[in-house]
């Protein structure tokens, strides 16, 4: 029998433990496909954040490193710089990259430091059980803001692309979605920009993809998707913030 | 002849990090260290090697992870306050089995404290420093000439027993000019065998993971007790110590650091008073020089620890000598440095009328 779909090579043939209708799924199945397009994964070392897609680690087929929470573009320049020739991807969430971890990613950017960043804003704090992110929309709920995010109390979510466009040093980046297939299609097209840019030794991409997550969401699969098309594209634009290659041609 | 030149201690562990063949650096700026990353700046760049001003020490240590984990050798330095941010990135470092060379030139503490020297990080770098049960090698030097040595010894530990490695230096032996002798031939890091734990890309074999968690019930703990038998075999095996004038010592200074070198001093003026002073000073500071004590403990009837804190190793001595002798104290904390002839005067108050 002819086999027409199966697991990318990017990935191992391990179960991953995500939520039904999580997007980490999404994601990491492009980034595993995108290994072995582009040529790259034994060349690669990926970088698997504290949160959720910690385990990362294990589902990349690749060499791996789980550092402290946030501190991944750290640890990916400490990488790269040792081995020019390996290609270096900090995977992170809303938590690790906007929270705890803003320095380290501002001044990667502001370095443009030749490593890929793949940013998966969900909103929410999901591993350790649905706490406020400095991404939750306002007005939304969540364990540490019960009645909803109060803008007055709790302040504004963060534009990761938007703040880090502010900087001249980044090469890339851009904001997706994998909420469904055209805009799944677009975020591979953005990783492959993401990871051809570092080939290419262009320097810092970062690719942020609205993500969905269901369990602390409060909603179903499908609700979810059509929540981030309906409520979280309006406060997180889509699109390109910084297109070094474009202002070039 | 080797090479001997006039340098400042800091400039002498520059040159001892690079003889070592490490060529990856990383760090913030902080007084008393400062002429390091300056001086590196422009060495690194004369060797081909990669220098990164951090945004903060805790960039600097998540740096030397990528860096150490990629399979190089790598190094930070900073002082006191730094070496705190730093400590969640060395447990980490720690839980992942991955050697890399911190220095931490010491200034007085608690808080920002002040920019004099100090020896008030003695329990942090002795005790681990950071959150779980694990313990870092700490070499503590007390010459420039030791501070060109010591990065070569300390990389070599830390890559024989995959931890990482401290050496504690102080702010007078980072800014004090000595003679250096470049007593050894400089490691080219090209013949350096890449580790079995490197990140340089699965061409050819398996994928490699470097990590400090597992979730898996009972799993952390079998990797924990391996850890415990690796410091066990590294308490026994790795000891040092220098013993000056013990064999007849009615007294013996335990000191490390600057406030060896002031002891030795006080240790002469007491000889030529005709006290029976000797000088223990332990070179690792962990693993403790245990053996060496508990081997003094058994002639000598004083001890008396000198340190530029509050008397932070003296537990330490207490432990190693099982409390069988007459222990005292003289400690100068928040950076006072102490003089010869105050320890000399300690040393007349316990001994008086005994020689």
């Amino acid at each position: 029998m002819k086999q027409i779909f199966g697991r990318p090579a990017g990935l191992t043939d391990v179960l991953q433990r995500y939520c039904p209708g999580c997007g980490h799924g999404i994601v990491h199945r492009i980034i595993g496909e995108l290994l072995v397009k582009l040529g790259i994964r034994e060349r690669a070392v990926g970088i698997a954040p504290v949160g959720c897609s910690v385990f990362a680690d294990e589902y990349f087929n690749c060499d791996m490193i789980q550092p402290p929470h946030g501190r991944g573009p750290a640890v990916s320049t400490g990488i790269k710089r040792s081995r020019p020739d390996c290609i270096v991807f900090s995977y992170q969430g809303d938590g690790d990259l906007a929270a705890i971890g803003t320095a380290e990613i501002i001044h990667a950017a502001s370095r443009n430091e030749n490593i890929t960043v793949i940013f998966i804003n969900n909103a929410i704090f999901g591993m350790t059980g649905g706490q406020m992110a400095p991404t939750t929309l306002p007005g939304m709920k969540s364990t540490t803001s019960v009645q909803g995010r109060n803008i007055k109390k709790q302040g504004y979510p963060i534009k990761v692309c938007e703040l880090l466009a502010g900087l001249d040093g980044p090469y890339y980046l851009v904001r997706t979605s994998v909420h469904d297939p055209k805009n799944i299609i677009k975020t591979e097209k953005a990783l492959k920009n993401a990871f051809g840019n570092q080939i290419a030794k262009n320097g810092f991409s970062l690719v942020e993809i609205l993500s969905m997550c269901p369990t602390n969401w409060g909603m179903t699969p499908v609700q979810s998707k059509r929540w981030i098309g309906d409520t979280m594209m309006k406060y997180f634009p889509l699109g390109e913030y910084r297109n070094r290659a474009k202002e070039e041609k | 002849m080797a090479e001997k030149r006039l340098m400042y201690g800091n400039h002498a562990i520059v040159e001892g990090v690079l003889a070592a063949g490490c060529r990856f650096f990383a760090g913030y700026p902080i007084t008393p260290q400062n002429e390091i990353p300056e001086y590196m700046s422009i060495r690194m760049n004369e060797v081909g090697g990669v220098f990164i001003q951090t945004e903060s020490e805790i960039a600097a240590i998540n740096m030397l992870f990528g860096a150490a984990a990629a399979g190089k050798r790598a190094m930070t330095s900073s002082s006191s306050p730094g070496i705190s941010l730093m400590q969640e990135g060395i447990s980490y470092i720690a839980g992942a089995d991955i050697p890399v060379l911190v220095v931490n030139v010491i200034r007085g503490g608690p808080g920002l404290g002040n920019i004099a020297p100090a020896q008030s990080d003695y329990y942090q770098a002795t005790r681990g420093g950071g959150h779980g049960d694990y313990f870092t090698i700490t070499l503590a030097p007390n010459s420039a000439q030791e501070l060109f040595e010591f990065p070569k010894l300390a990389f070599e530990l830390a890559e024989k027993y995959r931890n990482p490695a401290l050496i504690l230096a102080d702010g007078l032996l980072g800014q004090m000019m000595e003679p250096v002798e470049f007593s050894y031939d400089p490691v080219d890091p090209t013949t350096l065998p890449e580790p079995s734990y490197a990140l340089s890309g699965c061409q050819g074999r398996d994928r490699r993971v470097v990590r400090s968690y597992d979730l898996k019930p009972g799993k952390l703990e079998e990797w924990n007790w391996r850890r415990h038998a690796k410091y066990q075999h590294i308490m026994e095996k790795e000891q040092r110590a220098q013993a000056a004038d013990c064999d007849d010592a009615e007294l013996v200074i335990v000191a490390y650091g600057t406030s060896a070198r002031v002891s030795s001093a006080a240790a002469r003026m007491a000889r030529e008073k005709g006290y029976k002073v000797g000088l223990l000073r332990p070179i690792t500071l962990w693993p403790f020089p245990k053996n060496a004590l508990a081997e003094l403990s058994n002639k000598v009837e004083y001890f008396l620890v000198v340190e530029m804190n509050l008397g932070q190793m003296v537990e330490d001595v207490k432990l190693a000598t099982e409390c069988k002798n007459k222990i005292h104290f003289h400690g100068r904390p928040g950076g006072g440095v102490p003089t010869p002839h105050e320890i000399y005067e300690k040393i007349e108050t316990i001994l008086g009328g005994s020689s």
